[in-house]
């Protein structure tokens, strides 16, 4: 399921030396004060990838993801990304004093293309009727699908997504979900996604991995297709793994 | 069933915890049925059927779209009353003529000044000071707020003189403004402009800092920087406060024309109060408050119609 697809093999935009890596990090560290948040650290991630960073809360999963955004500063190491990259926040984080449509365009030249990639952006997640809508008039998971419009608009390299999920109700939660893994898979960007919920990554992921105290405890390939059935076997022996690294549940005697 | 009807809907309070009788404590009574695990086992059979539990109408906690003519009456109900009383009370003889004059006497002396013109030239005449000093005030303000509130290399240069001379009161300095300027328009619209940068100045300071700063981070993600992030992200944001100060600088300056229309003038709505001074006209005196009244009116509903017209998107958003 890795192997690259003859899309995204021409989709070479921010290629670099005929790889297709969207993400290259190396021995990137990051302290604040005495804390060492980020201990040199390597990841690597290709493009079309899902990659979900699980781990509990103040482990730097967002701080990873912030010096990934140009929003933190590494200590030490290299940090390469693509240049067209995006970023969904936990809260929408509209412009209250601009329409729907220029929310999603915002930062862009303010021309008609730009006028019909928003509308186009809008309807796929749904919210044709509301481009000319003021943000505060919409509901939470409708100002976060705005929000995801106003991401994919540019057809980013690397999508990043910084718990995007967190502050919906459970049934939105589960559409937007749904609604982020179809349109990674049409985009095909990099995407990674910081979340502290072991059964969002194992639904969307392709790569799970976890931040403990400073590095990677654990970089697991999701081998099998994505699956929604939580009652697999595999599904509830790999959430049980999880569970286990990140501390949760004592490792199970004599399994 | 040891349980009296009167018992068992007896309303939940605080007695029937501290002092448990049978009843209160039976499984049936008030406690919903989750409960009955955490309390002490009653020894009484249990027998009955749980009983419903008594519904009740949500009380509403909201508020109710109000009539337009209701809100409008009552706006102008309490205007009303005061105009009715000074008009009862001075032709009952309560307030005597030389406290205040009658609406009749002040009617009479607008309609004075309107026959000679001279209403429409002072209004004309204070309206044109106050707007051009206003307007340069607040471009002042502005700027110097925008900029410190932006950066703090702005903020160190400008703050400190800014709250220095804040505290002197603009109208000590008509003398010094008088010597600069002469005692013509000059020396009128500085003194307005001064007066209103102030207000301008920290209120842009604070809606500028108080912007919210995910948005910025936001908006500089997607490739906003420079005059685009000031002028499509952090100034409407800013624009509640900015209007707020606008507010103030409209009725700093109508105090400064009374300052500022003491001399070198013969017109304007100050001159008029200077008039009814030296020749103490009560009619006058009360004629300068109710033009003043009306000024404050008309800025008032001048500010709401920007309002409405620059913050359309918080048309839907009224906290009340």
């Amino acid at each position: 399921m890795m192997q690259p697809s003859p899309e995204v093999a021409s989709h070479d935009r921010a290629r670099s030396e005929g790889d297709d890596l969207a993400i290259r990090i190396s021995g990137v560290s990051k302290r604040f004060g005495a804390k060492v948040i980020l201990d040199r650290i390597d990841l690597e991630i290709r493009r079309g990838q899902f990659v979900v960073l699980l781990g509990p809360s103040g482990t730097g999963k967002t701080t990873l993801l912030r010096i990934l955004a140009g929003l933190e500063e590494a200590d030490q190491g290299v940090v390469l990304v693509p240049r067209v990259r995006t970023i969904v926040y936990q809260e929408p984080r509209l412009v209250q004093s601009m329409r729907v449509a220029a929310n999603v365009a915002i930062g862009q030249p303010r021309t008609q293309a730009t006028r019909d990639a928003a509308l186009r952006a809008l309807s796929e997640v749904g919210l044709q009727d509301h481009a000319r809508a003021w943000p505060a008039t919409l509901s939470g998971g409708e100002a976060q699908r705005v929000a995801l419009a106003r991401a994919l608009v540019r057809s980013p390299d690397l999508l990043l997504l910084d718990e995007p999920f967190a502050s919906l109700d459970a049934l939105t939660r589960l559409q937007m979900q749904d609604l982020v893994v179809r349109l990674v898979a049409v985009h095909r960007p990099a995407a990674l996604l910081v979340t502290h919920d072991p059964d969002e990554a194992l639904c969307l992921a392709d790569r799970i991995l976890i931040l403990r105290s400073g590095s990677f405890a654990l970089d697991l390939r999701i081998t099998a297709s994505r699956q929604h059935d939580r009652n697999d076997a595999e599904f509830l022996r790999t959430r049980r793994l999880l569970l286990e690294t990140l501390g949760v549940l004592p490792p199970a005697v004599g399994r | 069933m040891q349980q009296k009807p009167a018992s068992l809907f007896r309303p939940f309070s605080i007695e029937s915890i501290e002092s448990p009788s049978p009843a209160a404590l039976s499984p049936t009574a008030e406690f919903p049925a989750p409960a009955v695990g955490r309390r002490p086992a009653s020894t009484a059979p249990v027998t009955a059927p749980a009983p419903t539990p008594r519904l009740e109408r949500p009380v509403f906690l909201g508020t109710r779209p109000r009539s337009r003519a209701l809100s409008v009456s009552v706006r102008a109900s309490v205007p009303s009353v005061l105009l009715v009383g000074w008009w009862y009370g001075t032709r009952s003889g309560a307030i005597p003529a030389a406290v205040f004059a009658s609406p009749g006497d002040v009617v009479r002396a607008l309609m004075e000044i309107q026959d000679t013109g001279q209403l429409r030239e002072f209004l004309e005449a204070s309206l044109m000071r106050a707007g051009l000093g206003v307007a340069l005030g607040v471009s002042a303000g502005l700027v110097l707020g925008v900029g410190a509130g932006l950066s703090a290399l702005g903020e160190e240069i400008v703050d400190p003189t800014m709250q220095m001379i804040r505290a002197v009161p603009f109208l000590a300095m008509v003398p010094l403004f008088i010597s600069w300027f002469g005692i013509d328009e000059t020396f009128k619209v500085a003194l307005i402009g001064v007066a209103s940068a102030f207000p301008m100045y920290a209120y842009s300071y604070l809606g500028v800092r108080n912007v919210d700063r995910k948005v910025v981070e936001m908006a500089r993600c997607f490739g906003l920087r420079g005059w685009g992030l000031l002028s499509r992200v952090i100034l409407p944001s800013a624009l509640p406060s900015l209007l707020m100060a606008l507010r103030i600088c409209l009725a700093v300056s109508v105090i400064g024309l009374i300052g500022a229309e003491q001399v070198g003038t013969t017109k304007g709505i100050g001159y008029l109060v200077l008039l009814a001074k030296q020749y103490y006209r009560q009619d006058y005196m009360v004629l300068c408050i109710v033009l003043y009244a009306a000024l404050g009116l008309v800025f008032d509903l001048f500010i709401r119609t920007v309002e409405r017209v620059t913050m359309p998107w918080r048309r839907h958003t009224a906290a009340r």
